[in-house]
C-alpha cells in the first residue's frame, strides 16, 4: 500500500476531535490507511494485534447502534482490550460532571477514549482532562469526524476520487453534526457541495463554509454525482420547524423523480438511522445499483480501525 | 479622622464639569472639602504635609449599575464582604445589586435583611434592587411602592425579561405613579430559546443555538413602543447589537429612557470564545466585531449612557463544564475601569466620556448624590494611574470568583488607591 512507503508522514493532532483541525495530509493519512484494513474486514480472519496491550474505553453519553459497535469491533479487530460504557444510567445520573468522569477514567490509564455527547464541545472539554487521546464519536452538533471520514472513504471507491464532483447534502442541516463535518472534508478534498434544506432547518451562515445552499431540492440536485440523505432528528426539534412529516417528504424526501435531476450515474448515501418514508423512499434506500448505505457501515469499521491505530500511536 | 490633603493630580468629575489639575482636601468628618486647582502647594497651611499625587488622576468612584451578589443563598460564590473588596480594588464605591437571589429580593422584609447585611459586611455603598415581578416569574408585580419607601432605587427582573406585553404596560403605569425607576434585561425567550452565543457562523461552527439580535430589538422597539404612553423612568440594562444602537439613537429623539452597555460588549466580540471558553458566555451574547464597533460609537455620541460591568460571579463548579451546561455570566467588577480605559488608550472615546458613563449618568438615573466630587458630599474616590501596565491573572482576583472574561489580557492604567467617606479602603 501507498501508505508504507509514506511512514514518515505523522498526525499533526493528538485528538480526533473534529475535521475542521485536520489539514490535507491528515485526511489522506487516515484514508490510505483505512484502504489497507477493508480487505482484512473482509478475509477470513480479522484479527491484528497492533493495538495489543492498549486500552480503549468507549464513552456514549447518547444512544448509539451502529457508530458504537462499529468503534467497538474496530478496537477488538486491532487487538485492543475495548470497554463501553453505556452513560445513559450511570455516574452522570447521580450527579456526575463530565469532568469528573474523565478524571475517573483517566485514573484507570486508558490508551484512547472514544466519547459521544448530546453537547457540542464536550469532547474537547474532555481532552483538555486527559492524558490519552480522544477520539469524537459525535459531540451535539457540531463534528461527527469519522462518519464524514467513512462517507469519504466510500466516495473515493466508487467514484474514484472526490475532486470536481458535485455532491448534495440534504435535510436536517441544521441539527447534524453529519453535515457540518461532511461539509468540511468534501469542500477541503476539493468537492463542490450543495446544501439542500428549508430555511428553518439551514444553519445560519452556512454559506460562509464555501458551499451553495438550496431551498428548492430539485434545483439543488441538478447533476450531482452524490445525493447524501440526513435523518430527520426530531429528538433534537425543540418547537415547530416543520409543519409535518408528509409535507416534508413531499418536498425534501428523496424521491425518484427528484432524483432524477442528479446525474443518472449518482449514487445515493445516508448515515443512518434512516426514517423511510419521510427523508428517503424506501424503495431508492434499497436500490443496490444506487444506495451505498450498507458499504458506508462496512467501511466504517475500517475508517475507525485507522483512526484508532493512527491516534494510539 | 485627620484632615487630608492631596496635591498635584488631574481631577476630572463630569458632574461638575471638573477636568484640571488641583488638589483635594478631606475634611475630618470624611467630606469633600476643597477641590480643583485652587488647592495647591501654595495655600496650604505650611504645617500640613500634602500628598503629591504626581500626575495620577483622581475619579469620582464609581457606580456600577448592574451587579450581582451571592447574597442570600449563593453566598459561596460572593457575598458583602467579598465583593466589596473587589470592587475597592477596581475604584467602584457604589454598586446596584440585582434581586436574582435566593430568596429573590421581591418584598419588604427581604430588603430589611439585605440593608442589614449591606450595612454590617460591606465596606461600599450598596443600592438593591427589588424584583418587577414576584419571585420573577414575570406574572405579579411587586409592591413598587412599599418597596421604594424601604430604600429600593430601582426595580428589575435581572437576568429575566418581561415577556408578557400588557404586563410590561401595567408596570410602566405603576412605576409612572409611583415614580419607580424600572430597568429591563432585553431579550425575547422564543428567539432566544436554547441560544447559548450569538447567532451566525460562530455558532454553527461550534454547533450550539444562537441567540438573533433581533430578540434583544423586538423587546427593545415593544417597550418604547408603550413608553410612548406609559411615560415613567426607564432603563434598558444592557445593549449588544449594533441594530439596537441604531433603533436607540433614533427614538432618543422624541422619547425619554436610558440604557447601558456591559464592558464585556464594548471589549470583545464572538470570536473571543475560541475553543468554547464558558468564562465567555454572557447574557447578552458577544456579537460580532461590527456590533461592538457600533456600541463603541454608541458610547462616544452618548447614545448610550451608561457602562456596567454586568458582574457575575461563578463559582468553578458552575463553569467547568460544557458550553452548554454552564452558568452564564463573567466577574468583573475589579477590572471595569481598567478594561473601559483601553477605549482611551486606543483613541475611540475621550476620557471624560468614559468616566461620566461610570460615575455621574449612572448616579443621575437613579438620583442618588453620588459618582460626583461636590463639595460637602462624601469623599468617595480613586487614584488612578492612568498608564501602568498590568495582566489580568485569576490567582489575583479579589473576588469570590475567578471566572473573569479576559484573563491574562494586559491592560493599561490601574487604581491605586480608593477612598470610601474619606477613609482609605484599598491601596496598592
Amino acid at each position: 500500500m501507498a501508505s508504507k512507503t509514506k511512514k514518515a508522514i505523522k498526525i499533526s493532532q493528538k485528538h480526533l476531535l473534529g475535521i475542521q483541525d485536520l489539514s490535507i495530509n491528515d485526511v489522506n493519512l487516515i484514508l490510505n490507511e483505512s484502504q489497507s484494513f477493508i480487505k482484512l474486514n473482509q478475509s477470513k480472519n480479522k484479527r491484528l494485534n497492533v493495538l495489543n496491550g492498549k486500552t480503549q474505553i468507549n464513552l456514549f453519553f447518547e444512544p448509539s447502534t451502529r457508530t458504537q459497535s462499529s468503534f467497538e469491533l474496530a478496537g477488538k479487530r486491532l487487538g485492543a482490550d475495548v470497554m463501553s460504557m453505556n452513560m445513559g444510567n450511570s455516574a452522570i445520573k447521580k450527579g456526575e460532571t463530565l469532568i469528573d468522569t474523565a478524571m475517573t477514567l483517566n485514573a484507570m490509564h486508558p490508551d484512547i477514549i472514544v466519547i459521544r455527547h448530546q453537547d457540542s464541545g464536550a469532547c474537547n472539554l474532555l481532552s483538555q482532562k486527559v492524558n490519552c487521546a480522544v477520539l469524537n464519536a459525535g459531540d451535539g452538533r457540531r463534528e461527527h469526524p469519522t462518519q464524514a471520514l467513512l462517507d469519504a472513504l466510500t466516495i473515493i471507491n466508487r467514484k474514484k476520487k472526490i475532486q470536481g464532483l458535485k455532491i448534495a447534502i440534504c435535510g436536517d442541516i441544521l441539527h447534524s453534526r453529519v453535515a457540518r463535518s461532511n461539509i468540511y472534508l468534501l469542500t477541503m478534498l476539493g468537492a463542490e457541495v450543495n446544501i439542500v434544506a428549508p430555511t428553518n432547518l439551514m444553519p445560519k451562515e452556512i454559506e460562509k463554509f464555501g458551499v451553495n445552499t438550496f431551498t428548492d431540492m430539485k434545483k439543488g440536485l441538478k447533476d450531482c454525482d452524490i445525493v447524501m440523505m440526513l435523518r430527520l432528528q426530531n429528538e433534537r426539534m425543540t418547537s415547530s420547524f416543520l409543519s409535518s412529516n408528509r409535507e416534508y417528504y413531499e418536498y425534501y424526501g428523496l424521491t425518484p423523480d427528484k432524483l432524477d435531476h442528479a446525474k443518472p450515474d449518482a449514487i445515493i448515501m445516508h448515515p443512518g438511522p434512516m426514517n423511510r418514508g419521510i427523508e428517503i423512499d424506501t424503495r431508492l434506500a434499497d436500490d443496490i445499483n444506487k444506495s451505498v448505505i450498507k458499504e458506508q457501515v462496512e467501511l466504517g469499521v475500517a475508517v475507525r480501525m485507522a483512526c484508532l491505530k493512527i491516534f494510539c500511536e | 479622622m485627620k484632615k487630608q490633603y492631596f496635591i498635584n493630580a488631574n481631577i476630572i468629575d463630569p458632574f461638575n464639569s471638573l477636568n484640571e489639575n488641583g488638589g483635594l482636601i478631606i475634611s475630618e468628618d470624611g467630606k469633600i472639602e476643597a477641590i480643583g486647582k485652587k488647592v495647591n502647594s501654595n495655600n496650604l497651611p505650611t504645617r500640613e504635609k500634602p500628598i503629591d499625587l504626581k500626575g495620577k488622576y483622581i475619579f469620582p468612584g464609581l457606580v456600577d449599575m448592574r451587579v450581582f451578589v451571592g447574597e442570600p443563598g449563593y453566598e459561596y460564590k460572593e457575598n458583602f464582604r467579598t465583593l466589596s473588596n473587589a470592587a475597592l480594588s477596581g475604584g467602584v464605591t457604589s454598586v446596584v445589586t440585582m434581586p436574582n437571589t435566593d430568596p429573590i429580593i421581591d418584598n419588604v422584609s427581604i430588603v430589611d435583611f439585605l440593608k442589614r447585611r449591606g450595612r454590617d459586611k460591606s465596606k461600599i455603598n450598596i443600592f438593591p434592587c427589588a424584583s418587577l415581578t414576584q419571585n420573577i416569574e414575570g406574572t405579579n408585580m411587586t409592591e413598587f411602592g412599599l418597596l421604594a419607601k424601604k430604600g429600593i432605587i430601582a426595580f428589575t427582573d435581572g437576568v429575566k425579561t418581561i415577556q408578557n406585553t400588557s404586563l410590561m404596560s401595567r408596570i410602566m403605569n405603576s412605576a409612572k405613579d409611583l415614580d419607580c425607576l424600572i430597568m429591563q434585561h432585553a431579550e425575547d425567550y422564543h428567539l432566544s430559546k436554547n441560544g447559548m452565543i450569538n447567532s451566525g457562523i460562530i455558532a454553527t461552527k461550534l454547533g450550539l443555538s444562537g441567540i438573533p439580535d433581533i430578540a434583544e430589538r423586538i423587546i427593545i422597539e415593544r417597550d418604547l413602543t408603550l413608553l410612548e404612553k406609559n411615560k415613567c423612568r426607564y432603563h434598558i440594562s444592557q445593549l449588544s447589537s449594533a441594530k439596537s444602537v441604531e433603533v436607540i439613537k433614533e427614538r432618543k429623539n422624541d422619547i425619554k429612557f436610558t440604557c447601558g452597555v456591559s464592558i464585556n460588549n464594548l471589549s470583545l466580540n464572538e470570536n473571543d470564545i475560541g475553543d468554547f471558553k464558558t468564562f465567555l458566555k454572557l447574557s447578552p451574547p458577544l456579537r460580532k466585531e461590527e456590533d461592538r464597533e457600533a456600541l463603541v460609537q454608541g458610547l462616544k455620541d452618548k447614545t448610550i449612557d451608561v457602562i456596567v460591568s454586568d458582574h457575575k460571579p461563578e463559582d468553578e463548579e458552575s463553569k467547568r463544564l460544557t458550553f452548554s451546561q454552564a452558568a452564564t455570566g463573567a466577574s468583573g467588577i475589579e477590572t471595569l475601569l481598567s478594561l473601559s480605559l483601553e477605549l482611551y488608550h486606543n483613541g475611540s472615546v475621550k476620557l471624560d466620556t468614559i468616566i461620566q458613563s461610570l460615575t455621574s449618568n449612572p448616579a443621575k438615573i437613579l438620583r442618588i448624590n453620588k459618582g460626583n466630587l461636590s463639595i460637602g458630599n462624601d469623599a468617595d474616590f480613586c487614584i488612578v494611574d492612568l498608564d501602568k501596565p498590568w495582566i489580568v491573572k485569576k490567582e489575583n482576583l479579589v473576588s469570590k470568583s475567578k471566572n473573569t472574561s479576559i484573563e491574562d489580557k494586559r491592560l493599561q492604567g490601574k487604581v491605586t488607591n480608593t477612598f470610601v467617606k474619606g477613609k482609605e479602603l484599598f491601596k496598592i
